[in-house]
């Protein structure tokens, strides 16, 4: 193999990208990832590594679902590194309007082969004594699992020639770098998140800010991931700026405190209003935080798109030029359907998910 | 000062790590199990780090011993 | 709390600027972590300023939110540990730590103590050891004998630094020696002479503390706080003084701070010592070799040299092996991969301190701890 060949190229060495990576080289095929900074250091280092089921739409049902099996499938490969623990995703209601809101779910999960239940009051603190009394209940998604993202990235991109640059174009199979180089390869993949715009103007992905906080270790403190019902509200208004209570117990024994979600704000500062608002909310819930050291903050960039499915297909007009952008907050679960998307699509393959449904031509601005 | 449950006399002015060392007790045991001792004694390190009066992780050295004050080390 | 100028650290060139700031009429608010004034090197023996509001215990986590017309960073220098096998052991302690242990009531009457590492430091400790009762059996500096013989030639053109020339005449001091491994009882030095001791005390030179300069947006050349001859920064209105602009002891400190506090030019040359200490003292390249593949590099997180392979920079180290990812922010790991793989630290991101959620939630303003 040349040095500036390879039979696929990947743009981006994220945890969608490093997936592709891995699917592609299980082809046989030979690939090059080129990222413009770490494997796994940019929106992957910043979220919180859930690999969960979410039921917005029918195609982000299929998505996540087909993308949690095969993150199940690997369990048995991965590494300890990747702190890989099956916490399961409770749902949480603050009162009883949420939880008669979620009383279809249980049937609507498990007609689709998702396990799934609805927890009454008691049975909620049962299950999670540490939250406030007084919660209505809960609907626990016990299958869905925790991993430590940056290190799944550097794991499944193992194999592929990893080469540092700024891609500066991306043409029907081929791209540039900033230093001037030119690459070729029979696939190339676009997989930089937030930062696909930069090489394709058109598409409709803007990216949303998100804040995090990890504690010291308090092991045993919290044992689901713990999300607020309400977060399906917030994860999906168009608001500018909302915060949702998101707690994530780690292998390590910290907390991961979240969310936050800004559209507008390009400067990735931590906001000290946003910090206050999402730590306010995650301590009403769950009022022990409140004595827990915050160890560290950051922010990140979600690739956000107008109907919160990404966009995995042939860019529009080319033959040899995917897309793989657009995973909002879901990339680290989507990350592994994703590649087997764009696999198929390449093999000719037929697969388990509509790939329509993924396409960037449901979009009126990306079709040629 | 209470350390682990066990109720010592300290001069006054002494700081949790000091005293710790002085009674030969471990404050931190690392993830590995390995006894750690304090390394810095100004507050860098973060090796002496113990439980005070219910807050865990707190920096013995930075933090006078008190009468009554409960200090519990990884060993307690 | 709005002040005129808010002073951060009460060593020596903290309380010089509180002195410079008082002399001009300034309202000036000094605040520091410790529970007394004096930094490491006086602590508590340092001599408050009258007329000045003092802050102890406060510790700073973000600068956001405090008012003032001028901030005087006097952050000071912590101690440079190196990795060699054996160094997480209980009874291996910093040189300055076991002396600031000491001076925070431990008590060392009878103790045999090995002080190994570099710089000036080393003999003070041993002198203040002494003095606290405690048997130190060997003073090891890893510098030539050369080196330091420069060093001492050169000391009387600083005659407050005397001082220095007459420690070296330290019986037990011992140069171009070095510890290699320390094990349950004691340690093995470079000459392969083990030496049984109660407590191994260990330092290999300063190191600024610039976590709160870099938070501050402070433009950091060389590994010091740039400043010009009135101590600023490239920040606005905010100073640096002392050991984080280069390490040069109390005298370079006092005239720093003095300057900055009350608003005039540095007094005295100061630059030539600094280089000169950094001459005399710099490490050995060998040192870099004493962590074996085995050796913890990271001691909050327990990450072996082993395992910071093949990495760009400190944040790649980090995000895949959890190296610096701990309670001490890389404090003590970020230096020794700085002098081992010559990796800078990141940007400061607050909190720099670990912080309570009810501290973030309860305030406004998430300020001082």
């Amino acid at each position: 193999m040349k040095a500036n060949t390879a039979d696929v190229i990947v743009v981006g060495a994220g945890i969608v990208g490093a997936a592709c990576a891995r699917a592609f080289l299980r082809e046989g095929l030979s690939v090059t990832i080129v990222e413009r900074d770490l494997v796994g250091g940019g929106a992957t280092a910043a979220g919180m590594g859930h690999v969960v089921v979410m039921d917005d739409s029918e195609a982000q049902f299929a998505l996540t679902k087909r993308s949690r099996d095969l993150w199940d499938s690997l369990v048995p490969e991965l590494p300890p590194e990747i702190e890989f623990e099956r916490r399961g995703t409770l749902w949480v209601a603050a009162d009883g309007e949420e939880l008669e809101a979620v009383s279809g779910k249980k049937a609507h999960y498990e007609a689709r082969g998702v396990r799934a239940e609805l927890l009454d009051e008691l049975s909620l603190r049962t299950a999670e004594p540490s939250l406030r009394p007084g919660m209505a209940g809960g609907f626990l998604v016990p299958d869905d699992s925790v991993i430590y993202a940056p290190c799944a990235a550097a794991w499944l991109s193992r194999g592929a020639n990893i080469v540092r640059g700024t891609v500066e174009q991306i043409e029907d199979g081929a791209l540039r770098l900033r230093n001037g180089e030119r690459l070729e390869a029979g696939v190339v993949i676009c997989a930089t998140g937030a930062w696909a715009v930069d090489l394709f103007p058109a598409l409709p992905v803007k990216p949303r800010k998100g804040h995090l906080a990890i504690t010291e270790r308090y092991p045993g403190a919290v044992r689901h991931q713990l999300i607020e019902l309400g977060y399906l509200k917030s994860a999906h208004s168009a608001g500018t700026e909302s915060v949702a209570f998101n707690v994530q117990p780690r292998a390590t024994g910290q907390l991961l405190i979240g969310s936050s979600r800004q559209f507008g704000v390009e400067d990735g500062a931590v906001e000290e209003h946003m910090i206050r608002r999402m730590l306010d909310r995650a301590v009403e819930y769950l009022p022990s935080l409140a004595g827990m050291k915050v160890l560290r903050l950051w922010t990140g960039f979600r690739a956000a798109t107008p109907d919160h499915l990404p966009i995995v297909s042939l860019c529009p007009g080319m033959r040899r030029t995917y897309l793989a952008t657009g995973h909002e907050g879901l990339g680290i679960t989507t990350s592994l359907g994703t590649a087997e998307i764009l696999v198929e699509s390449v093999m000719g393959r037929a697969g388990v998910l509509t790939k329509q449904n993924y396409a960037a031509e449901r979009f009126v601005e990306c079709r040629v | 000062m209470i350390v682990n449950g066990v109720s010592v006399d300290v001069a006054d002015g002494v700081s949790v790590a000091a005293a710790l060392m002085q009674l030969k007790i471990i404050p931190r045991r690392a993830l590995s199990g390995e006894a750690r001792g304090p390394l810095c004694g100004m507050g860098v390190c973060f090796e002496c780090r113990v439980t005070i009066d219910g807050q865990p992780h707190e920096r013995g050295c930075m933090v006078r011993a008190r009468e009554g004050m409960e200090v519990r080390s990884d060993e307690g | 709390m709005k002040v005129d100028t808010l002073i951060v650290g009460a060593g020596p060139a903290g309380l010089a600027a509180a002195r410079g700031a008082r002399s001009v009429g300034r309202k000036a608010l000094v605040i520091d972590e410790n529970w007394n004034g004096g930094g490491q090197i006086w602590r508590g023996q340092g001599r408050l300023v009258v007329g000045v509001a003092f802050e102890f215990e406060r510790q700073v986590v973000d600068l956001r939110g405090l008012e003032y017309d001028r901030l005087i960073l006097a952050c000071g220098a912590r101690e440079l540990f190196l990795p060699f096998p054996g160094w997480t052991l209980p009874h291996v302690v910093g040189a300055g730590g076991l002396q600031a242990l000491v001076k925070n009531g431990l008590d060392v009457r009878g103790k045999r103590i090995v002080i190994a590492g570099s710089g000036p430091l080393l003999l003070a400790v041993a002198a203040n050891l002494t003095k606290a009762g405690a048997e130190v059996l060997l003073v090891a500096e890893q510098t030539s004998w050369t080196k330091l013989a420069r060093f001492a030639a050169g000391l009387w053109r600083w005659p407050s630094k005397m001082a220095q020339g007459i420690l070296l005449g330290n019986p037990r001091y011992r140069a171009g020696l070095w510890p290699v491994r320390a094990d349950a009882g004691g340690v093995t030095m470079s000459d392969g002479r083990r030496w049984d001791c109660d407590y191994l005390a260990c330092g290999f030179g300063l190191v600024p503390n610039l976590e709160v300069p870099r938070l501050a947006g402070c433009a950091v050349v060389d590994g010091f706080v740039e400043v010009d001859e009135w101590q600023r920064t490239s920040v606005d209105g905010v100073y640096a003084v002392g050991e984080i602009t280069g390490i040069g002891g109390v005298e370079k400190a006092e005239a720093e701070g003095w300057a900055a506090g009350c608003g005039t030019k540095i007094q005295g040359d100061h630059a030539r010592f600094v280089s000169r200490l950094a001459e005399s003292f710099e490490l050995r390249t060998g040192l870099r070799g004493l962590a074996t593949p085995d050796t913890i590099v990271c001691r909050c997180e327990d990450v072996k040299l082993c395992k910071i392979v093949g990495f760009h920079d400190r944040r790649d180290a980090k995000l895949q092996t959890r190296c610096g990812m701990g309670a001490c922010q890389g404090r003590i790991c970020g230096p020794i991969l700085e002098f081992l793989y010559g990796w800078e630290a990141e940007r400061a991101r607050p909190p720099i301190l670990p912080t309570k959620v009810s501290d973030f939630v309860r305030k406004t303003r998430v300020t001082l701890d």
